[in-house]
């Protein structure tokens, strides 16, 4: 009993710690990436002992030091509770949502089999839905609180846009929960182990392809990266909804949304890059199809799938990153024309495609 | 094992807390959200019901309430709006009367 | 005093705190946030009682859609009188509730608990949808077209001009 809830306890741990871990690298990838793109040198100037490691010293001790020493102030006349609130309601999303993604296959210690996913809850990703629809209450109310006009219209700008694109993103994720048969994720990313016609492993980017673009461009919009980002909108909204928030206030906005970045690469790669899955490899080693084997030892496939894992996250996010320094914003009717026009029956039609081919083709679901 | 009265105990008093805000509050939107805390409790019930008797009905039915909960708050704040609209005011003493 | 036994009284004081809160706050932004908790609290119980798919669907529609509706019309009617009411009704009122609660309470505690074997998988959607599809396929139809109306009856009401 005490050592099923360590085992929880260390799982649990561990998603907190590589979400918040990979929030705080994608600070600094920003900061660099934004700075190669537009060729300049980007953050070097805090260094420890004359060591700035690539401005890493910078992002990730100088800029948390800075926005926790600044000063926390409450607008004049804003709402005190919801003030403090709000950053908090930020936060929480990103971080809760990770428990239900799998970041390997199983652990075989002994006689115990551990499931490397922090919940295994049977609605799975409805739970990821469900905590992302939470989201919007940060932008809501911290944009209420601040008794500030142009926050105020920052928040209902951010507060529609992600209510419309909450719809396309779980629209568009049912052509892949019909092709794999299951909402658990784990068995979602089980699922696509499969080799189609022999050699092709069945990720969802090769089985869904509309389906992928879909649901990252909702997921990018959900999360209010550029170029979706008019409700922050920094050359004219200043900071949005958030502008009234200073030091660690702020610091849970910024990191909150770091944190949507991870989780949103995270679903990605579950859903539609095979997850932990690395092409041929089984639990004891490489199988190709061509019928050589590679044996393993147990633990080096489990560090090979948990490094997968982690090597397509980080992809993920990268090219969220890339995307936000290469693309011009967003007019607030192209956004919604975007979400609602364009997106949303883009995915009805992938769902019932989808729907015809499977049936069609009678081989029933790519349950493991 | 909680045992079910605990959950109808439970779902009563919230129920009694929503009638409380029908009743006493001046403001229509209060009224409108005691009214889901109403409809909340009575979901409880059903769930617990549910549970109980070892039967899907009760959440299906569940599902309906809340379908139905959506509509009716949809169509109940849009007139909400439009009432403001005219009367600028969310007190419902001052609705009270049929415009002559 | 069990574990689950605790968790329960855990969880139904906290949320016969936030729907005390709901109806007693002047401000109706806090009164929504209250309701919002209250929502939240009530699916983590639905989650104890083998209903996880309900309990995900009330945080996805009910505390995820209709509460943020509710927090955008309260701010777009920004209300900022604070309505007045005499003590003296609110001291009847509340003798009213309680009333009423003690009757509901007397009237609940007595029901048995029989605790039937739960199949396996109850709650799980694939139960969920078994059902809908199945036994309630009609009133899933007549839902959707429920919903159809609420969202043209509710376009029709809030435009300014037809």
């Amino acid at each position: 009993m005490i050592v099923d809830l360590g085992i929880i306890a260390a799982k649990a741990f561990f998603v907190v710690f590589l979400v918040l871990n990979f929030a705080g690298i994608l600070g600094w990838i920003e900061r660099k990436g934004s700075a190669l793109v537009q060729d300049r040198i980007g953050a070097n100037r805090a260094s420890v002992f004359g060591f700035a490691g690539l401005g890493l010293v910078n992002t990730l001790i100088a800029d948390p030091i800075k926005l926790f020493t600044k000063e926390d102030f409450i607008p004049l006349y804003g709402d005190r509770l919801l003030h403090t609130l709000a950053p908090c309601m930020a936060f929480f999303p990103p971080l809760v949502t990770f428990a239900v993604i799998p970041f390997g296959d199983v652990l075989i210690l002994g006689d115990r089999v551990i499931n490397l996913q922090a919940a295994n809850v049977n609605i799975g990703i409805l739970y990821i839905f469900a905590m992302a629809s939470l989201g919007v209450y940060g932008v809501v109310v911290g944009a209420w609180a601040s008794n500030n006009k142009f926050s105020l219209l920052g928040g209902v700008r951010g507060a529609a846009q992600m209510v419309s694109y909450e719809i396309a993103m779980g629209l568009s994720v049912i052509g892949a929960l019909m092709v794999y048969g299951t909402l658990e994720l784990q068995e979602i990313a089980r699922a696509q182990g499969n080799l189609l016609w022999g050699w092709l492993p069945a990720w969802g980017f090769f089985l869904q392809p509309l389906g992928f673009i879909i649901f990252y461009t909702a997921a990018i919009a959900e999360t209010r990266r550029i170029p979706f980002d008019l409700p922050e909108g920094e050359s004219e909204l200043i900071a949005g909804y958030h502008v009234e928030y200073s030091g660690a206030k702020f610091l849970m906005f910024f990191a909150g949304e770091f944190a949507e970045i991870v989780t949103v690469a995270g679903l990605t790669t579950t859903l539609f890059f095979g997850g932990w899955q690395i092409p041929y490899l089984m639990r004891d080693g490489f199988h190709f199809p061509g019928g050589a084997t590679i044996l393993l030892p147990h633990l080096g496939a489990v560090f090979l799938q948990v490094g997968g894992f982690l090597l397509k996250v980080l992809f993920l996010c990268w090219l969220q990153i890339m995307l936000r320094w290469s693309l011009p914003r967003f007019r607030y009717d192209q956004v919604m024309r975007l979400g609602w026009k364009i997106l949303l029956p883009l995915a009805l039609a992938n769902v019932m495609v989808t729907a015809l081919i499977i049936v069609a083709l009678q081989n029933g679901t790519l349950k493991p | 094992m909680v045992p079910l009265n605990y959950y109808l105990v439970l779902s009563a008093v919230i129920f009694a807390i929503g009638v409380t805000g029908v009743v006493l509050r001046r403001n229509v939107l209060v009224i409108v959200m005691s009214i889901e805390l109403m409809l909340n409790a009575v979901n409880l019930t059903f769930i617990a019901f549910a549970r109980s008797l070892g039967s899907m009905d009760g959440q299906v039915v569940v599902f309906f309430v809340m379908t139905v909960a959506a509509a009716e708050a949809v169509v109940g704040l849009a007139i909400v709006i439009s009432i403001f609209r005219h009367r600028q005011t969310l007190d419902p003493q001052d609705l009270q009367l049929l415009r002559w | 005093m069990t574990a689950p036994v605790l968790i329960f009284f855990v969880l139904a004081a906290s949320s016969i705190v936030s729907s005390l809160l709901v109806i007693l706050q002047r401000n109706v932004v806090h009164s929504a946030m209250a309701l919002v908790a209250t929502l939240f609290l009530m699916a983590i119980i639905f989650l104890t009682l083998e209903a996880p798919m309900v309990a995900a669907l009330q945080i996805l529609v009910y505390a995820g859609a209709i509460m943020v509706l509710f927090l955008f019309v309260i701010m777009l009617l920004n209300p900022l009188v604070s309505e007045s009411r005499p003590m003296v009704w609110w001291f009847f009122g509340a003798l009213a509730a309680m009333l009423l609660a003690i009757e509901f309470v007397a009237l609940f505690l007595p029901v048995a608990t029989e605790s039937r074997a739960l199949p396996e998988g109850f709650g799980s959607p694939g139960m969920l949808a078994q059902s809908l599809f199945t036994d309630f396929v009609l009133p899933f139809e007549i839902a959707s077209i429920v919903l159809l109306v609420a969202i043209i009856g509710a376009v029709v009401l809030a435009k300014r001009e037809i």
